[in-house]
C-alpha cells in the first residue's frame, strides 16, 4: 500500500526537503546524499525495468518486429492499423465495460465496510477475511472455478436460478453475456481489497463526529452520507484510481475463462488481451506495442483527469 | 563520487550475468566432455517415452548425452522464439505444422537435406504428408515423429438404444446426418453428435470431403463454394437440435460429452484414444469408424516433428539424435507408451494392438487419403480470425455462407501481410 496518497506525509516530506537545502547551503549535502543512496535501489529498479522497456516498446511500435531479430523501420504503420483495426474499437468498448463495472465495486465495498464498522457487530475479523478471500485466491483458480459454476448445462448458478423458475444460459459463451460474466467475477474478487480500504478508512474517522451528530439528531442514513462519506473521499479517490488502472488492464480472468474456441470470445476481448494475442499469437509485436502504447495513454488521460477533478470532491481533513 | 562508482559495478555486473544466461548450454559442461543436447518438447505425457528413448541413443552413443526440458504448451512458443533470439534455444526441440514454415522462412532451423543425402537416411519411412508439411522451399526440416488423423467415435450402447447400426465405412454425409437425428434424444439430454467450432476435429475435415480446400496458392478458401458445403454440414447439425451449440460446447467439450456418454458420436483424434480407453464405459462400448464419406474421402493428418536450431553448434550430435529418433527402434519405444501413433512405417500395429477393444486400425487405414493439416508462415493470425467469424453460425446466429465469405475476405488481407 506504498502508492496510498498520503497528502499530509507528502507535505512533510517536501518540508523537510525544503528544511535540508536551507541548512546545507549549495550543492547536495550529507543527508540528501544520503537520501540519494536510500532511493537508489528502487530509482535502479525503475529505469532497469521500467523507463528502459517503455523507451523500447515505444521505439518498437514505429518497427515490424522481427520474430527472431531483424526490426525494420515502418513509421507510423503500426499506429495505422490499430486506428483501423475493428477488432480494437471493440476490445476499446469491452475494455470500457469492464471499468465502468469495476468501478461499481466502490459503492459495494463502501456500504459493506460501513456495515462492517457498526459498532457491536461480532465476527468482524471473520467476515473481512472472507471478503478478502477472493482477491489473494490466484485468477487462474478464480476464473476455473466461476467457468464451472457459470457452466450452462451443470453449472450451480443455472441450478439455483431453475429453483426459482428462471431458464439460465451459457453465461460465459453467450456474446450477449459473457462479458458481464467476467466482470462480475472480477467484481467479486476485488470487493475485498477496497473493503479493506475502506475499513481502515472508516476507522479513522473520529467517533466524535458520530455522536456530535447523533446528539443534533442525524440518523444513520444522514451520518453515513454527511460524515462517512466525505471523509472517506480521499480512500475512495485513491480507490477509484487504483479501481480504473487495474480493470483497463485486465486480462488474467478474461484469458482463463474464456477458450479459444468460445463463440464469445470476441466480445470479450481486452485491450491487453488482444495485445497478448498480437504479440504472442499472431507474431506482430509492433503492432501490440503500438497497442500498448495507446492504452499507456489512455491509462495516463483518465488518472490525469481523476487527479485534475479530485478538488471538487475529495474532502482531506 | 560512490554514485559514479555504484554505477559503473552495476555495468561491470551486466556482461556476468549475460555469459551466466548463455553460458548454460554451450560448455560440453562436467559429464566428462560428453557432448550435451538439449531437447525441447512440451507434452509431459510423453516425457518418460522420451527419456527411454534418450537412453536408448545415449547406450548407442556414449559420447553423447540428452537432456529432455519440458516447457508446457501454452508458454512453449513464446518461450521458444524469445530463446531464438537470445541465443539460448534448445539443440533439438518439437515442430508443429502451424509453425513450421515461420521457423523454417526466417532461417532459424538447420536444413536437414544435407545430413539426410549424407547418411542415405530413407524418409520414404514417414507418411509423405508429414515429410512434405516440413518441408520449405524444396528443403526438409524435421524429422517427423508421430502423427495423428480424425475418426469417427460412436457409443454402441446409445446406437443399439435408437436402433441405428452401428458407423462402417459405408457411411456418407447422409448417414451421418439420418444417425445424428435418430440418434438425438431430448428427453435423455442426449445428442446425436458433437460438431465442434475446432478446425482439426471437425470441419477441416469435411471441407476436403466436400471437394473444398481452406488454402491453395497463398489464397483462402473459405468463399469456395464446396468449402461452404463443409462448413454447413455441421452448422446445419447444430440449426436441427441434433447437435450441441457451440455455447454449450465451450462450457463442456465434445469429448467431455462423448465420455459422460451425453453424445452418440464425436470426432475426434487418435491420440486421445489412451484417454478414452480410461473411461470404463467407453472402453466396454465405445468404438471407431472410419469418417463418413462426403463427395470425396478425407481426413486430417497432423504429426509433430523434431527439427534442428540453426544456431546449434552441435548440429553433427543433433542430426544423430533427430537420425535415431526417425528410427524403427525409437518408433517402437514411443509406440508401446501408447501415448502417440508413430509415424514411421509398420510400427503403428503395436499401438493398434494396445487397445484391442477399439478397432485402432481404422486411424491407420485412412492414412490412404489424409489431408495434410493447412498452415502458411503466420497460420495462427487466420486461425484466430476462424474462431472469431464463426462463431454466430456456429450458434445459431447468422448464416454460414456470409460468415465463410467474411472469413475468407480477412484471411486473404492477412495473407497478403505475409507477404
Amino acid at each position: 500500500m506504498a502508492v496510498f496518497p498520503s497528502t499530509a506525509a507528502a507535505q512533510a516530506a517536501g518540508r523537510t526537503g525544503r528544511r535540508t537545502r536551507k541548512a546545507t547551503g549549495r550543492g547536495p549535502g550529507r543527508t540528501q546524499r544520503s537520501a540519494y543512496l536510500f532511493i537508489a535501489p528502487i530509482a535502479l529498479g525503475f529505469l532497469v525495468f521500467y523507463l528502459w522497456p517503455l523507451l523500447q516498446t515505444f521505439y518498437f511500435s514505429f518497427t515490424s518486429f522481427g520474430v527472431f531479430g531483424g526490426n525494420t523501420w515502418v513509421g507510423g504503420e503500426n499506429y495505422q492499423r490499430v486506428v483501423q483495426d475493428v477488432t480494437v474499437g471493440r476490445a476499446l468498448l469491452n475494455t470500457l465495460v469492464y471499468m465502468a463495472m469495476g468501478l461499481v465495486t466502490l459503492p459495494v465495498a463502501i456500504v459493506l465496510a460501513d456495515l462492517m464498522n457498526r459498532p457491536g457487530l461480532r465476527g468482524v475479523s471473520v467476515y473481512r477475511a472472507l471478503y478478502f478471500l477472493p482477491f489473494i485466491t490466484l485468477p487462474t483458480a478464480v476464473g476455473l472455478v466461476w467457468n464451472w459454476l457459470y457452466n450452462g448445462d451443470f453449472g450451480m448458478v443455472n441450478e439455483a436460478l431453475s429453483v426459482i423458475g428462471v431458464d439460465g444460459r451459457y453465461w460465459v459463451s453467450d456474446p450477449s453475456t459473457a462479458v458481464y460474466a467476467i466482470g462480475t467475477v472480477m467484481v467479486w474478487s476485488q470487493v475485498g481489497y477496497y473493503l479493506i480500504i475502506f475499513i481502515a478508512g472508516i476507522k479513522a474517522i473520529p467517533r466524535d463526529y458520530y455522536e456530535a451528530a447523533q446528539l443534533d439528531g442525524a440518523g444513520p442514513v444522514r451520518r453515513f452520507f454527511r460524515i462517512t462519506l466525505p471523509l472517506l473521499s480521499p480512500s475512495i479517490f485513491f480507490a477509484s484510481v487504483i479501481c480504473v488502472i487495474n480493470s483497463l488492464q485486465q486480462f488474467d480472468l478474461i484469458y482463463v475463462m474464456m477458450s479459444p474456441v468460445n463463440p464469445a470470445l470476441g466480445s470479450t476481448q481486452s485491450i491487453v488481451t488482444l495485445f497478448y494475442k498480437w504479440a504472442f499469437e499472431e507474431n506482430s509485436q509492433g503492432g501490440a506495442a503500438a497497442l500498448a502504447f495507446l492504452l499507456m495513454l489512455l491509462i495516463a488521460g483518465l488518472t490525469y483527469l481523476q487527479f485534475r477533478f479530485q478538488k471538487r470532491w475529495v474532502h482531506y481533513a | 563520487m560512490r554514485r559514479r562508482s555504484l554505477l559503473a559495478g552495476a555495468v561491470a555486473a551486466t556482461p556476468v550475468l549475460a555469459t551466466g544466461c548463455s553460458g548454460g548450454g554451450d560448455s560440453p559442461d562436467g559429464s566428462g566432455g560428453r557432448t550435451v543436447l538439449r531437447y525441447g518438447m512440451w507434452d509431459p505425457l510423453q516425457v518418460p517415452g522420451m527419456r527411454k528413448i534418450a537412453k536408448a541413443f545415449e547406450a548407442e552413443h556414449p559420447e553423447i548425452s540428452v537432456k529432455i526440458e519440458v516447457t508446457p504448451f501454452d508458454a512453449y512458443w513464446t518461450t521458444l522464439k524469445t530463446a531464438m533470439r537470445g541465443g539460448s534455444a534448445p539443440d533439438v526441440f518439437w515442430m508443429n505444422a502451424v509453425n513450421i514454415q515461420l521457423y523454417a522462412s526466417n532461417g532459424v532451423l538447420r536444413p536437414l537435406d544435407e545430413f539426410i543425402e549424407r547418411d542415405g537416411f530413407d524418409m520414404g519411412v514417414h507418411p509423405g504428408e508429414l515429410v512434405g508439411m516440413y518441408s520449405y522451399g524444396g528443403e526438409r526440416y524435421a524429422m517427423p515423429k508421430d502423427f495423428d488423423t480424425i475418426g469417427l467415435w460412436y457409443n454402441k450402447e446409445l446406437f443399439d438404444r435408437a436402433g441405428v447400426p452401428y458407423p462402417d465405412d459405408t457411411w456418407t454425409w447422409d448417414t451421418l446426418r439420418d444417425a445424428a437425428a435418430e440418434l438425438t434424444d431430448p428427453s435423455r439430454g442426449v445428442h446425436g453428435i458433437t460438431g465442434e467450432m475446432w478446425r482439426q476435429y471437425t470441419y477441416y475435415n469435411t471441407i476436403p470431403q466436400a471437394g473444398g480446400y481452406v488454402i491453395r496458392d497463398g489464397r483462402s478458401g473459405f468463399d469456395d463454394p464446396r468449402t461452404i458445403e463443409g462448413l454447413r454440414l455441421w452448422t446445419d447439425m447444430i440449426d436441427r437440435g441434433w447437435s450441441p451449440s457451440q455455447s454449450a460446447m465451450t462450457d463442456t467439450r465434445g469429448r467431455q460429452l462423448y465420455l459422460s456418454e451425453r453424445t452418440a458420436m464425436n470426432y475426434d483424434l487418435s491420440a486421445m484414444a489412451s484417454q478414452m480407453y480410461a473411461s470404463p464405459a467407453i472402453r466396454d462400448h465405445g468404438g471407431v469408424a472410419v469418417l463418413p464419406r462426403g463427395r470425396e474421402r478425407a481426413t486430417t493428418i497432423h504429426g509433430l516433428a523434431n527439427a534442428i536450431s540453426g544456431k546449434s553448434p552441435r548440429a553433427g550430435a543433433a542430426w544423430e539424435f533427430v537420425k535415431f529418433m526417425g528410427s524403427r527402434r525409437a518408433a517402437e519405444i514411443q509406440a508401446r507408451e501408447g501415448v502417440t501413433i508413430s509415424s514411421y512405417a509398420g510400427t503403428q500395429d503395436i499401438w493398434v494392438k494396445s487397445m484391442p477393444e477399439f478397432e485402432l486400425r481404422h486411424f491407420i487405414d485412412m492414412l490412404d487419403y489424409a489431408v495434410p493439416y493447412p498452415a502458411s508462415k503466420y497460420t495462427a493470425a487466420w486461425e484466430n480470425l476462424q474462431t472469431q467469424l464463426l462463431g454466430r453460425p456456429w450458434t445459431g446466429k447468422g448464416g454460414i455462407e456470409e460468415a465463410a465469405r467474411t472469413l475468407a475476405r480477412q484471411m486473404n488481407l492477412a495473407l497478403e501481410q505475409e507477404k
